[in-house]
């Protein structure tokens, strides 16, 4: 039982409280308010007042009701424990919740997030005499058959280095609070450590530098990796209506992506959505390593019927969760959905404060917190002179799909890829529905010498051709429907049919198909290449003089169109087939027009 | 504390229910009480005019200087020296019993029937909680409501939340009663329980539902909670989590199927705009609350399955989209909470076809996991798919065939209109009455497919044409 008072209730709005009668309360302060001992957060002072918000239903708390501080701010717990575990926007383990307080969220309940009593073998890194730097590993714990779990010396100690290890544990079993360490620094003050750190969740967690960024995140999606790349320590924004795609894409990501680590932010969306990544993810089987998909991923779920300042800090609690990560030298990729939610958090605690609105009602800093959040990703070496990563991929969820809201515009201008999601290209069920016009990527000149690297420099080439040919399509289109496709030659028209074409073929792919869902970066590259010589072979043909009914009517264009089905990333050979029978039946066709 | 509350600062527990005379304003719905002791955020108010009669409020905001109330049964007779208060300590809470089944109730849960209030098996908090996202099911049993359109393309699952956007004048109602009326669970024998929440509608929409309840003999198994057009339109902010309580109870405790039927959301969420600007809160899209989305999921999210028990509860909310636009924040706010939706469109009503629903913006998230082999049939998930793909090439054409005339189109794009009309008339069109097994709905949907030429049909395998296409 807390027992510093730091003031007492003035009045309650909702989940923003006022206090008064403030003694030595610090900003930013976790507090916990009346006797349910709800948790809190101070962030306003003034003179003798204070406003808190809660970060639960504040039903039933009442003005004189005492405000009890803990000293500490926000924070998380960082340790072995976390992988495989979905916690709260506070992260407050849900599992634990269920068994201590059944199946709906009472109030007032609290569990540690990291189970105390859980023995974890370490192995030490360092030995005694060794000099250590912030950050620097110590040893390692298997948090799972696939996550070697490093314990880093805290970030931050006192004193000034080097710090020298003056014990250290050997190999053995110990639980999270156990001092598996001590260090001294230069001036012979000692300092423990155990296997657990705090971190204040608003803080960015300090690195030594930050790296440009090269390296793709492979997503297995084909329309981004191929078109539209987003890069290891990059940030991308998924803005769409309701129903365009914006989750399965996130999902489809979370499943499929090349990251070492997933965090997943449950951002005021539905509960059934993280119900399902729950039960799925454990099922799934991740390609390159044969291992669940469970065991590199945290949850975090706030759904849109949990408290909303609780769904503010989500955000912060998931994006500290994944720098612990970055700092171990891990990347790690982090969906936000929606950040949206996380803003309309934000527009509804600053109006209860009763501040002044700047644009539809969202507070002036919205901005500035939007900067922040997506200033947290990026490509690091960390203190310990490892390399890792953060990406972010945040959904947005502008109102009524306008993408020129404030959300959407304030995201765009830091943010440097762009999947914008398109109505119509979701009500014709063409999946994902990222539009190939709306959509950018400023990763594509950075990540281009990595495709070298692989043997595919044909990349840059292709992706460009394809684009310039949906471009062209554009403008076809507008013709066409002034006047219909009789109009166009031949030449003009086969235009449309290879978009037509690719779009079908490549650009849509179906998340609940077993071959489509993730396509290797091989079989995307050589499905690109075969559209593309399709074109090349087909406006060869034409110019000869072959009508496009014929090529249409070409058997091996049907293989082509199901080639995403059919097609799985272990057989890649039948695609070579393909482009055989492709070349084949293309001089046969060009071939009678050769002798006439 | 402010000196001109001599009550502040004394033990909470043993004032509650304590009496106060005299408000000291009163603005619509909302009272303003001063001089009180400590009174808790959301709590249960009691209120009573100079003519005895009572009134139920909740705490909106509580200060050291004043109390908000708002009263669900509005203020209209209240004085500001003859109202007295009673402030109950505990949050608004309704007694919950099966024996609701079969009743006629108000916002509150107070019958209006006529009878006697059903003993309470439990006490339950109106506003429910949160279920933990860890107990939830997934949910994945297919409802067959024996609608081509539904069944067929947005599948409607057992503990899904799916509204219908419709407008002024279109067939809602209808199509809510007739999913009532024939939704099934194709493995279940137990019928559903039926509870329906109506929020500012005209006494003919609810005498509508009541008859057609009682036609099809299932009236004894519906609760009805009705706040009518004429009521006072704050109690409609807490019509449906009364409904939605005694649903909870049917569902996770006595293990029943609950159907919840709410209409019209869009009077819900006007009535909360009114305490809102009452308020001075300020505003979001069109002097909505910023609150809106939160409070809406409050609702949304009292539906699903939980682990380990029997129960389910499915939400059919209706809605009018003012304008028919869309892009309201009403209808916005709830398709990015609920698991899809079901969307009407004024011209296919004016076509006369029934139920007019769009299949292009319409969709069921939860029918991926519902739909296939050992749930309805192999085919239907490509099949659905197909149909989609093809439907909205037919607006393609018809747009082209606007501008350049039918005569100028190719066969192919004639092929389109052909299998468009067949879709309209005779897959999506049919009667009130009309009960349509998940196979037939099938059937039927190969049968418009059959309109195109198979090399079309890029959707589905040649196994699916193999067997269904042109049979
Ligand atoms: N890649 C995909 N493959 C198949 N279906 C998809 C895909 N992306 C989206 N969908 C369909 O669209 C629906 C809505 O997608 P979702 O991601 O939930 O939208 P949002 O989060 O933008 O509201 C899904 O339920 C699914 O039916
Ligand atoms: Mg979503």
């Amino acid at each position: 039982m807390p027992q510093r008072i730091v003031g007492q209730v003035k009045r309650v709005n909702g989940p923003v409280i006022t206090i008064q009668g403030i003694t030595d309360a610090m900003m930013m302060e976790l507090v916990h308010v009346g006797e349910q001992l709800l948790v809190g957060e101070l962030v306003k002072l003034d003179g003798m007042e204070a406003v808190v918000q809660v970060y639960e239903d504040a039903t039933g708390i009442a003005p004189g009701d005492n405000v009890y501080g803990t000293g500490l701010p926000l924070s998380v717990e960082l340790g072995p424990g976390l992988m495989g575990t979905i916690y709260d926007g506070i992260q407050r383990p849900l599992e634990r919740l269920r068994e201590l307080g059944g199946d709906f969220m009472r109030r007032g309940i609290g569990s540690p997030s990291i189970d105390r009593s859980k023995l974890w073998n370490f192995s030490p890194s360092v030995g005694i005499g060794d000099m250590v730097v912030p950050g620097q590993p110590v040893g390692v714990v298997q948090e799972n058959e696939r996550i070697g779990h490093k314990i880093l010396v805290p970030p931050v100690l006192t004193g000034t280095g080097p710090y020298t290890v003056i014990e250290i544990a050997s190999e053995g079993s110990f639980p999270v609070e156990q001092t598996i360490c001590t260090v001294e620094d230069s001036g012979k003050e000692r300092q423990q450590f155990s296997m657990m750190q705090r971190w204040p969740i608003r803080v960015p967690r300090p690195v030594a530098d930050r790296r440009p960024l090269s390296i793709p995140l492979i997503t297995g999606q084909r329309v981004i990796d191929m078109l539209f790349p987003l890069a290891k320590g990059g940030t991308v924004a998924i803005p769409g209506g309701f129903g365009t795609g914006k989750t399965m894409t996130q999902h489809a990501i979370a499943q499929w992506c090349d990251a070492d680590i997933i965090v997943y932010i449950g951002c005021g969306e539905r509960g059934n959505e993280m119900t399902d990544v729950l039960r799925e993810f454990p099922h799934l089987i991740d390609p390159r390593t044969g291992r669940s998909l469970m065991e590199r991923t945290i949850l975090i779920a706030n759904t849109s019927n949990m408290p909303v300042s609780a769904r503010e800090a989500s955000i912060y609690t998931g994006i500290t969760l994944a720098e612990y990560y970055r700092d171990q030298g891990y990347h790690v990729a982090v969906m936000a959905d929606s950040t949206s939610r996380w803003a309309e958090a934000l527009r509804e605690l600053s109006g209860r404060m009763e501040e002044m609105p700047a644009e539809e009602g969202f507070p002036a800093y919205l901005p500035t917190r939007i900067a922040e959040f997506y200033e947290r990703a990026g490509y690091m070496t960390t203190l310990g002179q490892q390399e890792g990563s953060v990406s972010i991929i945040g959904a947005v969820s502008p109102p009524g799909g306008d993408f020129s809201e404030p959300v959407t515009q304030h995201t765009k201008r830091f943010v440097r890829c762009f999947w914008g999601l398109d109505r119509a290209l979701a009500s014709a069920r063409h999946y994902p529905a990222i539009s190939w016009l709306d959509s950018y990527s400023e990763y594509v000149s950075e990540v281009a010498p990595w495709w070298e690297t692989q043997g595919e420099s044909s990349w840059v080439e292709s992706r460009a051709e394809i684009m310039e040919l949906l471009q062209r399509e554009v403008r076809l289109q507008q013709i066409v429907k002034l006047v219909g496709p009789d109009a166009l030659p031949d030449s003009q028209n086969f235009i449309l049919e290879v978009c037509s074409l690719f779009k079908t073929a490549f650009l849509q792919q179906n998340a609940f198909d077993d071959i489509d869902r993730y396509s290797t970066v091989g079989k995307q590259i050589r499905m690109l290449q075969l559209i593309l010589s399709y074109w090349h072979l087909g406006s060869e043909a034409i110019s000869k003089g072959v009508t496009m009914v014929k090529l249409r009517r070409m058997k091996v264009v049907q293989e082509i169109a199901r080639m995403r089905f059919s097609v799985s990333n272990e057989n890649l050979e039948e695609l070579d087939r393909i482009a055989l029978r492709l070349e084949r039946s293309m001089s046969q066709l060009g071939g009678i027009y050769d002798e006439r | 504390m402010t000196s001109d509350n001599r009550l502040a600062g004394l033990d909470k527990s043993l004032l509650s229910g304590r009496e106060y005379v005299g408000a000291s304003r009163i603005d619509g719905p909302l009272i303003y009480m001063r001089n009180t002791h400590p009174i808790g955020f959301g709590e249960l108010v009691e209120c009573i005019d100079s003519a005895g009669r009572r009134r139920t409020g909740q705490v909106l905001d509580t200060s050291t200087e004043a109390v908000v109330v708002q009263l669900f049964e509005g203020t209209s007779g209240l004085t500001l020296p003859g109202t007295r208060m009673r402030f109950m300590g505990e949050p608004l809470t309704l007694p919950v019993s099966e024996q609701m089944l079969g009743r006629v109730l108000n916002g509150l849960g107070h019958p209006r029937d006529g009878g006697s209030l059903p003993r309470g098996e439990d006490e339950l908090d109106v506003n429910g909680l949160p279920i933990n996202p860890t107990a939830r099911e997934y949910p994945r049993d297919f409802i067959q409501t024996g609608i081509s359109v539904i069944d067929g393309l947005t599948t409607l699952i057992q503990g899904q939340k799916l509204p219908i956007f419709s407008g002024n004048g279109l067939p809602h109602n209808q199509l809510a009663a007739q999913i009532a009326r024939q939704a099934k669970v194709l493995a279940e024998s137990q019928e559903f329980a039926i509870v329906f929440a109506a929020m500012g509608v005209k006494y003919d929409v609810a005498r509508f539902f009541i008859d057609s309840f009682e036609e099809s003999g299932v009236l004894e198994n519906v609760a009805l909670f009705l706040s009518l057009a004429d009521d006072p339109s704050i109690e409609r902010t807490i019509t449906p989590r009364t409904a939605l309580t005694l649903a909870e109870h049917l569902a996770f405790t006595k293990g029943k199927h609950v159907l919840v039927i709410m209409t019209d959301m869009t009077n819900y969420c006007e009535s909360l705009r009114e305490i809102s600007t009452l308020r001075g809160e300020i505003p979001s899209r069109k002097g909505y609350p910023g609150y809106l989305y939160s409070n809406l999921a409050e609702l949304y999210e009292r539906s699903g399955k939980i682990l380990g028990r029997d129960g389910s509860i499915t939400q059919l909310p209706i809605l009018t989209m003012p304008n028919d636009d869309i892009g309201h924040p009403i209808p916005d706010l709830t398709g990015y909470i609920t698991e899809g939706q079901i969307v009407f469109d004024r011209e296919m009503h004016g076509r006369g076809i029934y139920p007019p629903v769009n299949g292009l913006p319409s969709l069921s998230r939860l029918m991926k996991d519902g739909i296939g082999e050992g749930m309805t049939r192999a085919d239907h998930p490509h099949l659905a798919n197909q149909l989609f793909a093809s439907y909205s090439h037919v607006k393609d054409v018809r747009n082209l065939a606007s501008v350049i005339g039918e005569e100028e189109l190719t066969s192919l794009d004639h092929q389109y209109l052909e299998f468009g009309n067949f879709f309209e008339k005779k897959f999506v069109s049919q009667s009130f009455t009309e009960n349509r097994s998940i196979e037939q709905t099938l059937d039927l949907g190969w049968k418009a497919l059959a309109e195109l030429p198979a090399e079309e049909l890029q959707r589905v395998t040649d196994e699916e044409i193999e067997g269904h296409y042109g049979r």
